[in-house]
């Protein structure tokens, strides 16, 4: 009775706060958005500027979509004043090959890098074809073929981000405005007033996590769904895991926003959390490899909600796994919120001890 | 019958900040009973405890044979904080619905109490606007029909007629000496307005934590020879010093 009030009260609250209402629902579909289109933006063909070429070459490097443009002459300035991503020399008498790399972005000058050298090494094996048509068979059968555990040929870095996104975005909107919703009524004196009623703490706890949860099930959804059906992110495992997985995970982020908001003494305070407690998470998500961390970073890891939630959604949405797979991330995840809604019980104390 | 509120020996400090020191009070069923002193006296501390919402550091705090903190016992005192606590997002009425819902009421005494308690501080017209565009007197008057909401035989009553104009300030006056006189109710009030002092039974006078003087306003005048209870308030101050 007095929690259903209470969540009436909180879902009421919330529904009359348009603009809150559009972070929760909106923010992260625009934001999924926008990065969706940053991560499949065409890439821009790269500029190698040749000197000396020989014809078959750079044909062979259009090919593979760089565009050339032939110089008499050039220098590094050449390279700089005409914005080329390179510049390939063969030395007339040697044949020596030289690469100057503008190297502005290093991971463009790196595949440049590489095309290159695919391109060059292909010439010389079809010289050596020529000359010796008897080794060709054997060439050609060492041509490879690549197979794919997860994923196909065509699948970019956005693919395996995605599920990790999904997921920081439920966390994070659900902490924030949970903690925040918890924190006003600190400030107003109504949770103290609260206090003053014969409502139990847990029941209050319950009460918060029920009535925000409602929204954070409705935002889950709404994030899944958006992702799945018009963004088009890979989906292997069932959407109903996904969800399950987002909603233990907006459990966690409730409960600690709740927790945190006990430590804040404004609405300000409560944004010094983020970068404490929500940014971290992102490093830890799996975006970045865990296995090349040192011990002490993969320890950190281990006590981030995040990890566990980063890791099944990866598994479900991209590599297909099921519910048993990722059980273990599911029960990481339910032991933090139980922790945190304990501790959340505990903090109450410091208005009433009963 | 026994008193309604037996504070004994309490003693509170915020860290090394005295703010109760030693204190003592009886308060006997029906009576109306003011706590008057300066801003920072200990007077919110003191109600706080007895509501049982801040732990004394020594002593002890029984409310109708209960000790205190009680959660059965919060369901028979209605407070009102100094400051309004309400929500702002919410009309009046869904405020005075939601309080009366953590109360035992059933659904019929939840609708005519909260009828009443609207009624009586003037509010019935704007129950249905929300609490965001009420003005600073209103949000006090609905503070107050929150207290009354659940029927409670205390009300404990912190500052209750700052910002309401004198009109209905007697008013609300009038109607706790009616609460008092006619459905027996035990009221303690914190004031620092000595007019409003005047009309309590008895009245405590609070500075610095301690208890100075208290009395029925006509007994504490006698003892200081002095005409009003300003005086008495000063004088005791001397005597404190």
């Amino acid at each position: 009775m007095r929690i259903s009030a209470l969540i009436k009260r909180i879902s009421r609250q919330l529904l009359r706060d348009k603009r809150t209402l559009a972070l929760m629902f909106v923010a992260p579909l625009l934001i999924l958005t926008l990065m969706y289109f940053l991560f499949n933006g065409n890439t821009v063909d790269p500029k190698l500027g040749v000197v000396g070429v020989e014809h078959s070459l750079v044909q062979g490097l259009e090919k593979v979509d760089i565009k050339v443009k032939e110089y008499e002459k050039a220098t590094k300035n050449t390279v700089v004043d005409d914005h080329l991503d390179g510049l390939l020399q063969v030395d007339a008498t040697t044949g020596k090959m030289t690469l100057t790399l503008q190297n502005d972005d290093p991971s463009k000058a790196k595949a440049l890098q590489m095309k290159i050298s695919q391109v060059a090494a292909a010439q010389v094996q079809a010289k050596l074809i020529q000359q010796n048509p008897a080794g060709a068979a054997n060439l050609i059968a060492a041509k490879m073929k690549t197979k794919y555990v997860y994923g196909d040929k065509d699948t970019v870095f956005f693919d395996v981000l995605s599920p990790i996104l999904v997921g920081f975005f439920v966390f994070f909107f659900v902490f924030i405005i949970s903690g925040i919703g918890l924190l006003r009524e600190r400030t107003t004196g109504t949770l103290e007033r609260l206090m003053s009623t014969p409502i139990r703490r847990w029941e209050i706890v319950t009460a918060y996590l029920t009535g925000y949860g409602i929204f954070a099930v409705i935002q889950t959804i709404i994030v899944v769904t958006f992702s799945i059906t018009i963004l088009d992110i890979v989906l292997v495992g069932s959407i109903f895991h996904v969800i399950l997985i987002n909603l233990l995970l907006a459990l966690v982020a409730l409960s600690l926003g709740i927790l945190l908001s006990t430590f804040a003494a404004s609405e300000f305070q409560m944004m010094q959390f983020i970068p404490i407690a929500v940014v971290p998470q992102v490093f830890f998500a799996g975006i970045f490899p865990l296995d090349g961390m040192a011990n002490w970073l993969q320890a950190i890891a281990k006590i981030m909600p995040m990890y566990y939630a980063g890791d099944a959604l990866k598994a479900v949405m991209y590599k297909g796994m099921g519910l048993g797979e990722i059980s273990g991330d599911l029960i990481a995840l339910m032991i933090f919120a139980a922790i945190f809604i304990v501790l959340n019980i505990l903090a109450l104390k410091k208005y009433r001890t009963l | 019958m026994n008193p309604t509120i037996v504070v004994e020996n309490v003693t509170k400090s915020f860290g090394k900040k005295p703010v109760l020191n030693e204190i003592n009070v009886t308060i006997e069923s029906g009576q109306l009973y003011g706590l008057i002193g300066p801003s920072g006296a200990g007077k919110t501390t003191l109600v706080k405890m007895i509501v049982g919402m801040e732990k004394s550091d020594a002593g002890s705090i029984h409310v109708l044979d209960k000790k205190m903190p009680n959660l059965a016992i919060l369901q028979e005192i209605g407070y009102m904080a100094q400051s309004d606590a309400l929500y702002a997002e919410l009309t009046g009425e869904e405020n005075l619905k939601f309080f009366a819902s953590l109360f035992k009421l059933s659904k019929s005494a939840q609708k005519q109490r909260i009828a009443y308690a609207a009624d009586l501080v003037n509010l019935t017209p704007d129950l249905k606007k929300r609490v965001s565009a009420y003005s600073g007197g209103m949000k006090r008057r609905l503070s107050l029909a929150i207290a009354l909401v659940q029927d409670p035989k205390l009300l404990i009553l912190d500052e209750p007629t700052v910002g309401i104009d004198p009109e209905l300030k007697l008013s609300i006056w009038n109607e706790l000496l009616r609460l008092k006189n006619e459905e027996g109710k035990t009221i303690i009030v914190t004031t620092h307005v000595m007019d409003e002092a005047e009309r309590c039974d008895v009245v405590a006078m609070v500075r610095n934590g301690r208890i100075l003087a208290s009395g029925t306003p006509t007994e504490l005048k006698d003892s200081y020879h002095v005409g009003s209870l300003d005086e008495v308030f000063l004088k005791a101050g001397v005597n404190q010093a």
